[in-house]
């Protein structure tokens, strides 16, 4: 028996942290705190401003840290926390795309607070809180950790949409959010116990290396487990069957809200959902890869058929980001089974397949980065063409198809960039959102899964129709402008950029050069994304 | 020109990257014009004008520097390709930008460049003139860069690209139903891609060989990889998106609200450029890449282009629109192109490359034609002209002249295209081609038919006041109407290059399938250029 002392010291030992993996969060966490004292101790010292100017350094911050961590450590895998939180290549390029997303949402957002009715201090400490939970779940090496990630990072939005709690529509949508997100949440919960249960830890590395050195009898407590861990991320990534909430949340959120939870939410999710997947069930891929393959099948439909019906614009966006999520699962779905028992076969000696396995999640990170900026662009269009109308009460809905006709004579060069990102959603060349299809019918065709790859190119169409129609809404012919009341005065004042707020303009510029420049050199990108996708198999 | 100088000073004409500046001197000419200061739209269709005019000249010099006899001697398709640029483009998928032409897309590439120009100078779009004149320039930049392309990635980019311009000029400069037309237009294209690229990709990743993926077309098509059923179906998903694009019955009925729709301008364009990328495609992604499923499949292809041809022929003749009258036609020529693409004789190949271009210049010229008059009458409707013969001579006489070409007249381009895809086609298909060959017939009838009634006949009033064609609009239609008679009347500098291509398409496909040329020492065969002269001379 040993004495009291010797106890301690041999089973007591605290975890080592290597504060320098956990820059990024801490940037993010202390900068929204400082925020939120600041804003409550001296309300009146922090003007607008100065919240937006804190959140974009912010923002920025975080993306270079990431970025200079990147070029420092290569895409080798530095756990911390007790293998708690891991960062690689796959968490840094994700933890680049937040503090990017974080940076363009602030943008946007300055000028809109006011029309929200947004407390400034609040939305920014929000923003980041929200940031931090992305990063986290990026990083996440354990369930409980990407628990505590994804909870961050949902509760901050839910708040973030209520606070434009003035409109009806806004307290509806936090609600609904809220409700059917912490139903999401528990259903996440208990399938981190039923893995735990199945597998007696819930470290992701520490799952992995149990369901490839032992034999069981059977993994139907895993599989169960596993299957609720789906649904609560196929909560978050808006994918079919889970999407109920997507449309009527998008739509009563604020528009630069929802730029941030149609993008930054979603590559978190799909983050944690790759991980999960591929770091610590993947030897269960034979199992996984038919509802994935499922999901992204119904996802694509859904989406596809659901964003023709709608008349507003707003609306066709949010059906239209679940069949880009279908796409990205159909990344995710590219795993070759029988690659799966082949590794399983040699664990010790399978880093060579592991080239082949990139290609799948590799396309997924790619199309998650592509997309992510068309949509907060978009959608910093959408505020843009709103808050830049007198917004009539007229009973129809605030981003009717009718609100953009002829805007292509009004704000041509407004109307130009959203065609740009609308046409780049639709996957046409020389626009980022090409090379993303291309890429994940690429991963897809590599494993033969060639069914899944038509169906989503054959929903790209479909979807192509629902963007082509605010296309040609936008550059309606004269006809058309000419029977709107406020056409002529429109001609006269000829407004361009001058009556846009600045900050707007800034960030919907960088999305359409981002989607334009990734169009036609696609390389950098590409080898980025393959660096990271391979960083995450074990 | 500065272009013919540019050439004389880099010797042979290899040094400078041409094909590139073909592409690029319109997209720049786009961007400018796009660029263009706002108080200042009159200047966008000039500065357009020279853009494409540079191009065109490009062009010209580079028929004149294309060495037939380097193409004549070319043991292999790939061998074929002259004026050949390759720049690593994404190098991790082994994609580059790859171009270079040869005898079958050396004319498209010409024809594209030329015409172009000629509409942008001639044709006023009567709103918007800036992004207008930036959209045909983009047209022109992706379509040469369609025809010259010889990297799948990079061919279905600029497939792709082609389409946005054409829907937008449809939809922003076209008539009553543009938009219906222009929607209709994109999805179909675009469901045709769709899986297009679905094949590509396929094709790159199961036929690269072991040294890692490619899009190159030349390393595709050479090494054959793919396995016979991923081929077939590769081709068939190939097949379908160039049919859509050509079009075959029955997936053509985007085509005549899209024509009757569109601009003039866009009307001309889709007809002499637009639809050739399907046949064009149907050659050098099809029979080349796919050589053994071609030959599986032609049985399919010949009747779809047989029953292209009657089906057109027919339709044409039913319309009370004249621009829908042009459309339809255009389905019948296509169809001939498709029956002497997938016919497997020399000739036949041959006369359906030279069909394309004269397709182009017939069917363009009748549409700027019909454009012309639209202007005057404001109607298209048959029944509501008459006797504009005695009103405008002169237009009537050019119409004429452009109808008898697209009719297939001895004499005039559109005959020797025909010719020699019936001669060709004869050999191999014989039952095929005796009812393709009542195509042309039925092409007299609905042709001679709308003429009859639009130019004779008791004028009414509003018909005796419609004015006859002006200097510009004349100057406008001079090259088509010169290209009419001077190709009809001395073909040889086409055959010359396109017979070589024609030669070595044949020899991979007898070499990778399990076709056999009808008869192998057939003299006509070996010397199918020659032969076809002296069948042609037997005419006249």
């Amino acid at each position: 028996m040993p004495s009291l002392d010797e106890l301690f010291d041999e089973t007591f030992a605290s975890p080592g942290v290597d504060w320098w993996v956990l820059v990024p969060q801490i940037i993010l966490v202390s900068a929204a705190l400082g925020l939120l004292l600041v804003a409550s101790l001296a309300p009146r010292a922090l003007p607008a401003w100065a919240s937006t100017i804190v959140t974009i350094a912010t923002g920025a911050a975080v993306a270079v840290t990431a970025a200079i961590q990147w070029t420092d450590w290569g895409s080798a895998p530095r756990s911390t926390l007790a293998g708690a939180f891991v960062s690689d290549g796959f968490s840094l390029l994700i933890t680049v795309l937040v503090g990017a997303g974080v940076v363009m949402t602030a943008l946007v957002a300055h000028s809109a607070l006011d029309r929200y009715a947004m407390a400034p201090p609040e939305f920014a400490a929000l923003l980041l809180a929200s940031a931090a939970g992305a990063v986290v779940m990026a990083g996440a090496n354990d369930l409980i950790v990407l628990f505590l990630g994804l909870e961050s990072l949902s509760i901050a939005l839910y708040v973030l949409i209520a606070l434009a709690g003035r409109r009806a529509s806004a307290r509806e949508s936090a609600m609904k959010y809220f409700v059917l997100g912490a139903f999401s949440s528990a259903f996440f919960l208990y399938g981190i116990a039923l893995v735990y249960g199945a597998t007696g830890g819930t470290n992701l590395s520490g799952i992995s290396e149990f369901l490839f050195g032992t034999i069981r009898d059977n993994d139907y407590l895993l599989l169960a487990g596993v299957a609720l861990l789906l649904v609560g991320l196929g909560f978050k990534i808006a994918a079919v069957p889970f999407h109920f909430w997507a449309p009527d949340v998008y739509e009563g959120a604020p528009s630069p809200v929802t730029g941030y939870l149609a993008s930054i939410a979603k590559a978190a999710g799909f983050a944690a959902l790759a991980r999960v997947l591929y770091v610590a069930v993947f030897q269960q891929g034979t199992a996984w890869s038919p509802v994935i393959v499922a999901l992204a099948f119904a996802s694509l439909a859904v989406g596809a058929v659901m964003a023709i019906c709608q008349s507003d614009v707003k609306r066709m966006l949010a059906f239209s980001s679940i069949s880009h999520a279908g796409f990205v699962l159909v990344g995710l779905a590219a795993v070759d089974p029988d690659i799966v028992d082949g590794l399983w076969a040699n664990f010790a000696g399978s880093v060579g397949a592991a080239a082949d396995l990139g290609d799948g999640v590799s396309s997924a990170v790619f199309y998650l980065v592509v997309y992510s900026f068309m949509a907060l662009g978009s959608f910093a269009v959408l505020s843009a063409v709103v808050g830049s109308s007198t917004d009539p009460d007229d009973g129809t809905s605030r981003h009717d198809v009718s609100r953009y006709s002829g805007l292509a004579r009004r704000r041509p060069v407004l109307a130009l960039a959203f065609a740009v990102l609308l046409l780049a959603q639709a996957g046409v060349p020389l626009t980022a959102g090409f090379v993303a299809k291309f890429e994940v019918i690429r991963a897809a065709v590599g494993e033969g899964i060639y069914v899944l790859a038509a169906v989503a190119m054959v929903t790209a169409v479909v979807s192509a129709f629902a963007y082509l129609r605010v296309v040609l809404a936008m550059y309606a012919p004269e006809g058309a402008a000419a029977s709107e009341d406020d056409a002529p005065t429109a001609r006269v004042s000829r407004p361009r950029w001058g009556d846009l707020p600045l900050t707007t303009v800034l960030a919907i510029a960088l999305a359409v050069a981002v989607t334009l420049v990734i169009g036609v050199l696609p390389q950098t990108l590409l080898e980025w994304s393959a660096d990271a996708a391979l960083s995450i198999f074990p | 020109m500065s272009a013919g100088a540019l050439l004389a000073a880099s010797g042979s004409g290899i040094d400078f990257p041409i094909l590139n500046a073909l592409i690029f001197v319109p997209a720049v000419g786009a961007l400018v014009v796009a660029l263009l200061p706002r108080s200042r739209p009159d200047l966008a269709r000039p500065m357009g004008a020279l853009f494409a005019g540079i191009g065109g000249a490009l062009a010209l010099a580079l028929a004149w520097q294309f060495d037939t006899a380097a193409a004549a001697d070319a043991e292999s398709v790939g061998e074929g390709f002259q004026f050949i640029s390759q720049q690593s483009w994404i190098p991790d998928l082994g994609i580059s930008w790859h171009v270079g032409v040869d005898g079958i897309s050396l004319w498209l590439v010409v024809l594209t460049s030329v015409i172009v120009p000629i509409v942008l100078a001639g044709v006023d779009p009567h709103h918007d003139p800036k992004p207008y004149t930036a959209w045909m320039l983009l047209l022109q930049a992706g379509s040469v860069g369609a025809f010259v392309a010889l990297d799948l990635f990079l061919f279905f980019v600029m497939f792709e690209v082609v389409l946005v311009p054409m829907y937008l000029l449809i939809a922003g400069w076209g008539y009553d139903g543009r938009r219906y037309a222009a929607t209709k237009f994109f999805i179909y294209t675009m469901a045709g891609s769709a899986l297009l690229l679905v094949a590509i990709i396929a094709t790159a990743v199961l036929g690269s060989p072991d040294s890692g993926i490619t899009f190159d077309l030349v390393t595709l098509a050479e090494g054959q990889g793919l396995a016979t059923n991923a081929a077939r179906l590769c081709f068939v998903a190939f097949a379908i998106a160039f049919l859509v694009k050509v079009p075959a019955v029955p997936l053509h009925t985007w085509l005549p609200d899209a024509h009757t729709e569109a601009p003039t301008a866009g009307s001309v364009v889709l007809a002499a450029v637009l639809l050739k990328l399907g046949t064009y495609g149907l050659l050098r992604f099809g029979l080349y890449l796919f050589p053994e499923a071609s030959d599986w499949a032609a049985p399919v292809l010949v009747t779809v282009g047989v029953v292209g041809v009657i089906w057109g022929a027919i339709t044409a003749a039913m319309q009370r629109d004249l621009k829908r009258l042009v459309a339809y036609s255009s389905v019948a020529h296509m169809g001939f192109i498709v029956l002497g693409i997938f016919a497997f004789t020399a000739e036949a190949i041959g006369g359906g490359v030279i069909q394309m271009v004269n397709h182009g210049i017939s069917t363009g010229a009748l549409f700027l034609l019909v454009g012309m008059l639209y202007e005057r009458r404001r109607t298209r409707q048959i029944d509501e002209l008459a006797g504009i013969q005695s009103a405008a001579p002169v237009y009537a006489g050019v119409f004429t002249l452009i109808m008898l070409s697209s009719i297939g007249v001895p004499g005039l381009n559109g005959f020797v295209g025909e010719f020699l895809i019936l001669i060709g086609s004869f050999e191999t298909r014989r039952w095929w081609t005796v009812v393709a060959a009542t195509g042309v017939i039925l092409a007299a009838l609905y042709l001679l038919w709308a003429y009859q009634r639009v130019f004779h006949g008791p004028p009414a009033a509003a018909d005796r006041q419609t004015a006859d064609l002006r200097k510009g609009e004349l100057l406008t239609l001079a090259p088509f109407v010169i290209a009419a008679v001077a190709l009809g009347v001395y073909p040889k500098p086409l055959l010359n290059a396109t017979e070589p291509a024609a030669d070595t398409l044949l020899e991979h496909l007898v070499e990778h399938s399990d076709f056999e040329l009808p008869d192998p020492g057939d003299p006509v065969i070996v010397d199918a250029g020659d032969g076809a002269d002296a069948h042609d001379g037997d005419d006249h």
